[in-house]
């Protein structure tokens, strides 16, 4: 049974724990950017689940007589490209593409990078060489050109794009993982945890993952980011998202070979993608300022 | 300083090995056959076999393999069916163009970034401090490919002061050269620039908030002496470190940008290869791209080490993000 004092300890626990939760929620949303950056992130992910209520067309219905309309005429409020499609209906669920590619990648590269990083800084030794060496060969690519040699492997679609950017952002979460788990490793408590017998999988998964955790998710964060650029790259270059389904950055292709007759194509699929990586990195350099500003992601 | 370079230099072997081994396995998991692929549909059964045999593809994969990896020690990539020429060749044709390009909106991002974060340093919490950081983060999210459509848009296609496309020759004179140089430098710089300001902003703020500097001041020294000649002095080595890995990042990373400008260079020659499945030119440029990087990234870590001797970089070898 509990005494008095240690229910009184733990209650006191929860009452620091709340307390720096709410510091922590308070610092975040006084930082006027991160706000921003939060109404920004809201907007889009709002944008993407309701898309069918908030678009004013069927995204892929064609209607060659109505191609390459000006803003505002015949009831298309941004247009239309050369099929005659609606501007504004396949921005609003080229939203969808960029959130699951974004968020997907991002999971994908960090659970098997993070853990690439929990075994070759905890185990050490040959391990973390080994995988440390996998994980500079992997670094020696520019990360766009990774990923446009897999998808050249994996072929055109939703799911390739995502398995080409979650690789591609593998060796960063290892990298910065390893880096958290090293520091945390040394940690005086956890020599103590480890002196009072604790058990590897306890240590790992109740000590040193939790309290590697901050790091990863700013740098998740700001990956989420670069994964929504490099699914608008792979796409502009015709190795992304398959046609017809809208993606901000087969917009923009298209767009480009209409810079004189339709020039808002190009324009507003690029200002979605612009807005929306500015807003996910407003957020992220808030939230790394609000968990620990001298962290270096 | 010694042990610390055999011992980076050293580092090099395995990490260059498995790059081989990643481009290696890659290209031979390329959809299809790829003598087959790269003679096109017309090409007859038999032409497709010769061509198998002197690729080496009917051999076992660790003959092929091991035949690579001699080849890449004689630095011969193999030769382009396309191109009808050696891919060795092809590169030394090629990268020139990419470094031409890279040095170029290296300086630009160098002339505008750095000035920029020091003046928001100099001002912190002004109107400026906030335009700088402002400009800068749009810089950081910016998709180049579409800053680059948008230049075209405005400079070549509205306003017709630029062109759109392609590069000059030297040889036609200076003008005609930067005048195609202009735009594809301009959108390549963004990135750098956006990130070198922010840099230099926050680490001059760092060093400004340190005691020898509130003691410079104190001493009655002119605040251009403080900022120039102390403060800045400090906030130039992590501009370094950023400054090797952007430039890294141009030299191989160029790909969208030289695509766009149709800038003849190595991000172009992989993008056609791949267009055109011509796996030998693929597999031996993106090699060369990875090499280059690698040494690009190992010459930061011998500078940074030479500017601070006291850092471990123990932990930091390797590639950029």
């Amino acid at each position: 049974m509990e005494t008095m004092s240690e229910i009184e300890q733990s209650k006191e626990l929860q009452y620091l724990k709340a307390k720096r939760e709410q510091s922590f929620l308070r610092k975040l949303l006084r930082n006027r950017f991160a706000a921003l950056g939060l109404v920004i992130i809201f907007i889009l992910i709002i944008t993407a689940i309701f898309a069918p209520w908030i678009a004013t067309h069927s995204p892929n219905a064609m209607d060659v007589s109505k191609s390459l309309l000006s803003p505002g005429q015949q009831g298309h409020l941004l247009g239309t490209d050369s099929y005659g499609r609606d501007t504004f209906s396949r921005i609003v669920y080229g939203s969808r593409i960029s959130l699951i590619v974004g968020v997907s990648a991002v999971l994908f590269g960090a659970i098997f990078g993070s853990l690439l990083g929990l075994i070759s800084g905890y185990v050490g030794g040959r391990t973390d060489s080994i995988i440390m060496r996998m994980v500079d060969g992997m670094m020696a690519f520019p990360f766009i050109l990774l990923a446009i040699v897999l998808m050249t492997v994996l072929g055109q679609g939703l799911v390739n794009v995502v398995i080409a950017i979650g690789v591609s952002n593998i060796p960063g979460f290892a990298r910065v993982f390893r880096g958290q788990v090293l520091s945390v490793k040394e940690a005086e408590y956890i020599e103590v945890t480890r002196s009072l017998g604790a058990k590897h999988g306890r240590i790992l998964f109740k000590h040193i993952v939790p309290n590697s955790i901050a790091p990863l998710i700013v740098y998740a964060t700001m990956s989420i980011a670069g994964a929504i650029i490099s699914e608008a790259s792979l796409s502009f270059l015709g190795l992304g998202i398959e046609p017809p389904t809208a993606s901000w950055g087969s917009m923009l292709q298209e767009g480009k070979d209409f810079l004189v007759l339709s020039p808002q194509l190009a324009t507003v699929s690029g200002l979605a993608i612009l807005f929306t990586v500015l807003g996910i990195n407003l957020f992220g350099d808030g939230l790394r300022d609000a968990l620990d500003p001298k962290m270096k992601v | 300083m010694k042990k610390f370079l055999i011992k980076r230099i050293l580092q090099l072997i395995p990490t260059l090995f498995v790059v081989a081994v990643i481009v290696f396995f890659i290209t031979r998991m390329l959809p299809g056959d790829p003598a087959a692929v790269m003679l096109g549909p017309q090409a007859s059964a038999e032409d497709v076999a010769a061509y198998s045999e002197r690729l080496g593809l009917n051999d076992p994969l660790y003959q092929q393999f091991f035949d690579y990896l001699v080849n890449l020690l004689r630095f011969d990539f193999g030769n382009s069916l396309n191109y009808n020429q050696p891919v060795a060749d092809l590169i030394m044709e090629r990268f020139p163009n990419t470094i031409i390009l890279a040095v170029s909106a290296l300086t630009l991002a160098i002339l505008i970034g750095v000035p920029a974060g020091i003046l928001a340093a100099k001002k912190q919490n002004t109107f400026i401090d906030y335009i700088v950081t402002t400009l800068s983060l749009v810089g950081v999210s910016m998709p180049i490919f579409w800053l680059g459509v948008m230049l075209v848009l405005l400079f070549s296609v509205n306003l017709g002061w630029l062109p759109s496309t392609g590069m000059g020759s030297i040889n036609d004179g200076l003008w005609p050269f930067f005048r195609h140089l202009i735009l594809p430098s301009l959108a390549l710089a963004t990135i750098p620039m956006a990130e070198f300001a922010r840099v230099i902003r926050s680490s001059m703020l760092e060093t400004l908030s340190n005691d020898y500097i509130k003691a410079a001041r104190s001493k009655g020294l002119k605040e251009t002496i403080v900022i120039y000649k102390h403060a800045l002095k400090n906030a130039l080595t992590p501009l370094l470190t950023v400054m090797g890995l952007q430039f890294s990042k141009l030299l191989g990373g160029a790909v969208l940008t030289e695509t766009i400008f149709s800038w003849p260079g190595m991000g172009l020659l992989i993008v056609n290869a791949i267009d055109r499945r011509d796996f030998v030119v693929v597999q031996g440029s993106v090699i060369f791209v990875a090499i280059i990087y690698v040494v690009i990234n190992l010459i930061v870590d011998i500078l940074y080490k030479v500017v601070n001797p006291k850092i471990n970089l123990d932990d930091q070898h390797g590639g950029g993000s």
